[in-house]
């Protein structure tokens, strides 16, 4: 086992499902013998605000934040936050993002406009950008909540980590009457190229 | 066993491995999910009380008659907990008292940053402080035995970083011999009446001397020797961001950071060539060590606010930072109440009739923000009484009217009643609104006595809070429906009016209570495109479901998603072209 640590970011917004993905994450890592330190600030995020979770994995992990400039892989709930939290990313990094804008407070109210073309902006900056349409994989899947788990998906291809343990997490963490669908939607994730 | 937990759950798991018998909290993050942890161990009795001091105190009784008990909290609650912690101090324990307060560095959710090694200074008892979950769960075990060998509560910090965090946790078993509670009189050391009281200072000094004296000999205070060019003392979370940002550096690792091992600091200090402290916000472990005659360098170039990171730590000592991208500014985005929050239409109706509203904490806090902007003052739990009690006091009678208190169910039974009661008898005059959602929502939705339920979910006493008022003297007390806009203005203008104490209550409960059959959603609702004018009316309530669409029709118009609403009809109220109707 290399000395080497893996920065993951996960960004989106509260009631997205980020926790539990940060979580299966975390317990991926555990299973297949890394050292794991993950880190979240919930509270208030929970009540539509910005939500971000970090999760390392290696030999022996020290501080549970992600240093700025040094994530692996940013995994994105949403465009915007995905956008304003790139700086947490090394150059060259890579970026799984589900095509989806939630508008915030001063969008709502029409005080200010969602930033155009945040997809493209995202892939200009890092061109390892996976858009994954989550919302309409997790309908196929058998239900629009699912989205996270497509994403998961998406993530674990990029993450030399062997299957078995992605499926044992999963089944671990998510309810059992949302199992199935969880399943199937996570190897539709996995399956996007 | 092996299994990744959160600070909080690891000190939960040591709780109950330290055969703790009793547990008791009023949540407040980041320190909440402890006892949401202890309640899954049945041989622990977990309870929330309705504030810190009483929570504090539960934690007296159980040790005084011998149980080791678990009390926690979050920074600011220890400040309404230090009125028994001061004299706990004094008593010393009989079962293992551990208190567990939980730091917020950088104010992720709390109104000051304050740093509670202070408290233990002030108060003179040990703090430990754990640097990841597994040191959670071995350093309360390790505090219970601290506080029973050196017959003194124990303080346990955390901060949100290692609350919050999850690592991996090796499992140990519950100890099979902790003694059996019985009544043991011993007034002198339990009755603390000056006589009394006089002889214990000395036995605590004498304390804080000793633990200075075995600490250096203490695990968890531990030298990490890896060169001598530059040596670190640090603690808790700080430490991993040492070990991150710092790898060559010799660390002095303090588990115990009050009182500290003086000795073995200036050995460290001996062996290395520059000494640095780096800590969080106070420079609790800096002052110390200089006013043993040592130099060090801290927050020269430590910040002094805020929380650390490995990229702060780097940076401080001038370490090049990672190349990273730079993003245009976006609109930010700051929390909100839920679509069918019950206070929604109360703020709403309070910016109407231009109240000057005083303030306090939860949800409801959320008021300030715009659309709504409707909150005044903020500024502790159960604070908002009082000071509108204060304010009334001094204002001319007709800016004297627009005195409105809000308070929250869980905040009115946790300190605000004592502002009520203080107001109906010094006769202040200010209405006083009650939003009560049947839940403690802020924190994660606990019950409370308002609730009806335990926190191990028995169905229990629900506080009458129209009897409760009358009962301590309020003559104006009536109970409105939050979600009837007319309703509530009627109401609040009538009450504003009246040149004496009043109290509004409202029954509506929190949309994600978690208890089924008490939130009914509604049907949502729909805007009837060609009925919109695009007058925007219903985006001054700023409901997150309720978009305003600028290329809709000429002047736009509002949409509103059918997946957030859940029918609470407050836009519907305010729309005069009745453009907003139930989803077909």
């Amino acid at each position: 086992m290399s000395d080497k640590v893996t920065n993951i970011v996960l960004v989106g917004v509260g009631g997205q499902g980020i926790l539990l993905a940060a979580e299966i994450l975390s317990e991926t890592f555990m299973l297949a013998g890394f050292d794991v330190k993950k880190s979240e600030i919930h509270g208030m995020s929970q009540r539509g605000g910005s939500v971000v979770s970090h999760v390392r994995y290696g030999k022996e992990v020290f501080s549970p934040m992600v240093p700025e400039g040094d994530g692996d892989i940013l995994f994105g709930f949403e465009l915007m936050e995905s956008y304003r939290h790139l700086s947490l990313l090394k150059p060259g990094g890579t970026v799984v993002v589900n095509d989806l804008c939630i508008a915030p407070p001063s969008v709502l109210i029409g005080q200010e406009q969602y930033p155009a073309d945040m997809a493209l902006k995202i892939q200009d900056l890092f061109p390892d950008c996976l858009l994954v349409d989550g919302q309409n994989l997790a309908i196929q899947a058998g239900n629009a909540r699912a989205a996270n788990t497509v994403l998961l998906g998406a993530v674990s291809k990029r993450l030399d980590i062997e299957e078995k343990y992605w499926v044992e997490a999963i089944e671990k963490m998510v309810p059992k009457k949302a199992l199935e669908v969880n399943l199937k939607a996570f190897q539709m994730g996995r399956g996007l190229k | 066993m092996k299994e990744i937990l959160s600070g909080n759950e690891a000190i939960a798991r040591g709780a109950y491995e330290a055969g703790v018998k009793v547990a008791c909290a009023y949540p407040g993050t980041p320190s909440t999910e402890i006892l949401e942890n202890t309640v899954r161990y049945k041989e622990i009795d977990s309870s929330w009380a309705t504030n810190e001091k009483v929570a504090l105190e539960v934690g007296i009784g159980a040790s005084f008659v011998g149980a080791r008990s678990l009390v926690t909290m979050k920074h600011v609650g220890v400040n309404v907990a230090a009125d028994p912690l001061f004299t706990l101090s004094y008593t010393g324990v009989n079962g293992g008292l551990v208190l567990v307060c939980a730091d917020d560095p950088e104010l992720h959710s709390s109104q000051d940053e304050q740093d509670s090694r202070n408290y233990a200074k002030f108060v003179k008892i040990p703090m430990l402080e754990p640097s990841d979950s597994q040191e959670c769960l071995d350093f309360t075990r390790l505090a219970y035995e601290i506080s029973e060998k050196y017959d003194t509560p124990v303080m346990l910090r955390t901060t949100t970083r290692i609350s919050h965090s999850k690592s991996v946790v090796t499992f140990g078993e519950r100890i099979g011999a902790v003694k059996e509670p019985k009544l043991e009189r011993n007034p002198a050391k339990f009755v603390m009446l000056p006589g009394n009281a006089r002889g214990r200072h000395y036995v605590v000094e004498d304390r804080t001397l000793q633990l200075s004296k075995d600490g250096v000999s203490l695990p968890i205070n531990r030298v990490e020797m890896r060169g001598t060019k530059m040596g670190v003392i640090t603690a808790g979370i700080s430490y991993q961001h040492v070990r991150e940002a710092l790898p060559e550096a010799s660390v002095l690792k303090l588990g115990m950071v009050h009182p500290l091992p003086f000795d073995l600091i200036r050995e460290f200090a001996s062996k290395v060539d520059k000494l640095y402290v780096v800590e969080e916000l106070d420079p609790f472990i800096e002052d110390q060590v200089k006013a043993i005659g040592i130099p060090v360098i801290g927050k020269e170039i430590i910040p002094i606010c805020g929380e650390l990171t490995p990229g702060r730590v780097r940076k401080a000592f001038g370490l090049p930072e990672n190349a990273s991208s730079t993003v245009e500014k976006l609109p930010g985005r700051p929390p909100n109440m839920c679509p069918g929050c019950p206070h929604r239409g109360v703020f709403y109706t309070l910016k109407q009739l231009n109240a000057y509203v005083s303030g306090d904490i939860g949800c409801y806090t959320l008021g300030f923000m715009p659309p709504l902007s409707a909150m005044d003052t903020c500024v502790c739990m159960g604070a908002s009484i009082g000071m509108a009690t204060g304010a009334a006091k001094v204002l001319p009678p007709e800016e004297r009217k627009k005195v409105v208190a809000v308070i929250g169910d869980s905040t009115f039974l946790h300190t605000g009643i004592n502002g009520l009661m203080d107001m109906v008898y010094n006769k202040g005059a200010a209405t006083v609104i009650i939003l009560d959602n049947r839940i403690t929502a802020m924190t994660g939705r606990q019950e409370n006595p308002g609730s009806g339920h335990t926190l191990m979910n028995d169905p229990t006493n629900e506080v009458n809070f129209e009897l409760l008022c009358k009962a301590i003297g309020v003559k104006n007390v009536r109970t409105i429906n939050p979600l009837d806009l007319d309703e509530c203005r009627t109401a609040i203008a009538e009450e504003m009016e009246r040149p004496e104490t009043s109290v509004i209550i409202t029954d509506k409960p929190c949309v994600l209570i978690k208890r089924e059959g008490v939130f009914k959603p509604g049907a949502p609702l729909q805007v009837v495109d060609d009925a919109c004018a695009g007058c925007r009316a219903c985006l001054k309530i700023g409901c997150p479901a309720i978009e305003w669409i600028p290329s809709s029709g000429k002047k736009g118009k509002a949409h509103i998603d059918p997946l957030l609403c859940n029918g609470c009809d407050v836009c519907s109220q305010l729309c005069k072209f009745s453009a907003i109707k139930e989803a077909k």
